[in-house]
């Protein structure tokens, strides 16, 4: 019998996770820190027509883009004359599973059941293990879902324990374990004891999976106003929402469209302790994984992870908690849509943004989730002050202070963004190479300019910048 | 309280203890065990909550630990009436039906 302890296990990990993707990462490493990420994409994943048939399959996507007018109206009330953009939002909380994650595990399944895979297995606590349950069930294969759901006193968060219900309606096994990184030892102890396909958030089906909501958003937006949108807006968290829009809106062609990443803000919890857990109200599409996922992208449950941010996102917005339930309670009351917290962290951005652009101009927010016990604004703000967090109402630029208060903003002319500075996400990228020791060569510096959307004169001064402050701080 | 064979439970154990968790978490998390609940049909003939059992989880596996909770109910729901968010959501009807010229 193999050894079981965490080191050897964790000794263990790149087979178990060769003989469970299905996917030969060496093949794409090239020399230097460098991987041919296109070709990756390429080989071991689908044309977009293959991947809107597959989704077709199972009843993902074909989501509705509805114009929000009397949010548009909202923001012209408070634009200077002529500006306030329009706003549209892609529903897609009218997926099977309720979230755009049916499309990332609709093909991750379907290639498991290629394969000839029995069952599949992902490690989430958010809405892609309803999905893959979900998908699985129209294939036919068995589902285990891990999740980091409990604190050390056995308190579950509720939107997590919300998708431990969805996943289990559908069929599926849920484990869950308390808080920790450690997930990961047990994710790749079950891969091994059940020989299940990896159903990974971040290989290359899951993010192909995306591009067709990007694909989609230009087709509908040609149909309804008549051109490409100007920008549109993702929320980001482990980098795949943002990756495979961005890919699918320049496979439609949308090359000019500005993708912005948007999370919400929670610096200063520490996404693994034990104490923080229950101190935030938002599991997902904040900067706990947004920031390290932008600037770390391969540190992932794969060798090398297809949902890389930095190289698809034009700007980076953090809004608050309190800001984003705000605006779940106005997209209820005034466009009459009831959706999940977490998903509209991207509309809270828009709204901001919006005021600052002229009228011609249209945002396209590309994301809803369903609601529902667990998934609701009075839910999570119940829970927050169980848990000693204090609820107020008042300007959230101000207020705010996570783990600590949720402001909820006394105007919606309060609802604002912060905006992150691109080149420090690229400087901490290059910092985080830096730190395990490596020599970069010439051809590295190619692959720099892809991962971070900038020249290489800009890599090379960025990389000269970081490098003399980390020889500073030896 | 007894379980028969047959009957769906929730059980616990634990994964990694306190001493053996992984170097990079914090100090906090450091001092818990990593704990695993997993729910499945009871195996045993008659066992009582908080005796070590072994179930059959949906995907069909075996798993055992301590019996926790027997028939467990989801037990999530909507949340309290959250004054703070009421309000808010009463002034944005009151714009939305009394016009635009309300409150900036």
């Amino acid at each position: 019998m193999k050894d079981r302890s965490y080191e050897a296990v964790m000794a263990r990990r790149k087979e178990i996770m060769k003989a469970t993707v299905g996917v030969d990462y060496d093949r794409y490493e090239l020399d230097g820190v460098a991987f041919d990420y296109e070709r990756l994409m390429k080989d071991t994943s689908y044309p977009i027509a293959s991947i809107r048939r597959i989704q077709s399959e199972t009843g993902v996507g074909n989501t509705p883009l509805i114009e929000l007018k009397n949010i548009t109206r909202l923001v012209r009330s408070m634009s200077k004359s002529g500006y306030g953009a329009r706003i549209f939002l892609k529903d897609e909380a009218t997926n099977p599973s309720g979230s755009f994650k049916d499309r990332r595990a609709s093909i991750s399944v379907s290639r498991a059941k290629e394969l000839g895979y029995k069952g599949v297995i992902a490690a989430t606590s958010g809405n892609y293990g309803a999905a893959v349950a979900s998908q699985s069930m129209k294939r036919a294969l068995k589902c285990i879902v891990v999740q980091e759901c409990y604190d050390s006193r056995g308190k579950g968060q509720p939107e997590i324990l919300e998708k431990a219900r969805a996943c289990e309606a559908y069929g599926a096994e849920v484990a869950q374990l308390t808080v920790g990184p450690e997930l990961f030892y047990y994710f790749l102890l079950l891969l091994e004891e059940t020989g299940y396909f990896n159903a990974s958030l971040y290989t290359p089906y899951a993010i192909a999976g995306i591009e067709s909501l990007g694909y989609e958003i230009v087709e509908q937006s040609n149909t309804l106003i008549g051109r490409n949108p100007d920008y549109v807006l993702a929320t980001h968290a482990g980098g795949g929402n943002l990756t495979g829009t961005a890919r699918g809106l320049i496979k439609a062609g949308a090359d000019q469209t500005k993708v912005i990443g948007v999370s919400v803000d929670l610096s200063g919890l520490h996404m693994a302790s034990n104490r923080d857990f229950n101190r935030k109200s938002f599991t997902t599409g904040h900067t706990g994984f947004g920031i390290p996922f932008a600037v770390l992208p391969d540190r992932s449950d794969v060798p090398r992870n297809a949902a890389r941010a930095l190289r698809y996102m034009d700007r980076y917005l953090l809004v608050t908690q309190g800001e984003v339930f705000y605006v779940t309670e106005m997209l209820a009351r005034l466009e009459g849509l009831q959706r999940g917290p977490a998903g509209n962290t991207s509309l809270t951005a828009a709204i901001a943004l919006a005021r600052e652009l002229p009228e011609d101009k249209t945002i396209v927010v590309q994301e809803t989730e369903y609601t529902g016990a667990g998934k609701l604004p009075s839910a999570q703000l119940t829970f927050a002050r169980d848990n000693g967090i204090e609820i107020v109402r008042g300007d959230p630029i101000k207020m705010d202070s996570p783990g600590k208060r949720i402001a909820i903003p006394e105007s919606y002319s309060q609802i604002a963004y912060k905006e992150v500075n691109m080149d420090d996400l690229r400087r901490s990228y290059i910092k985080q190479l830096m730190k395990q020791g490596v020599t970069l060569i010439d051809s590295d510096f190619e692959f720099l300019s892809e991962e971070l959307k900038i020249p290489v004169t800009k890599v090379r001064e960025l990389v000269k910048e970081v490098s003399d402050d980390v020889d500073s701080e030896k | 309280m007894s379980v028969i064979k047959g009957q769906w439970v929730q059980i616990r154990r634990i994964i990694l203890s306190a001493g053996e968790r992984a170097p990079s978490v914090p100090e906090d998390t450091k001092e818990v065990p990593l704990e695993l609940r997993v729910k499945g049909f009871l195996l045993e003939e008659k066992s009582e909550v908080g005796e070590m059992v072994t179930v059959e989880t949906a995907s069909g596996r075996k798993v055992s630990g301590r019996l926790e909770a027997v028939e467990p109910a989801h037990k999530h729901n909507f949340g309290d009436y959250i004054p703070e968010l009421s309000e808010a959501g009463n002034e944005l009807t009151r714009w939305l039906t009394g016009g635009d010229n309300d409150e900036r």
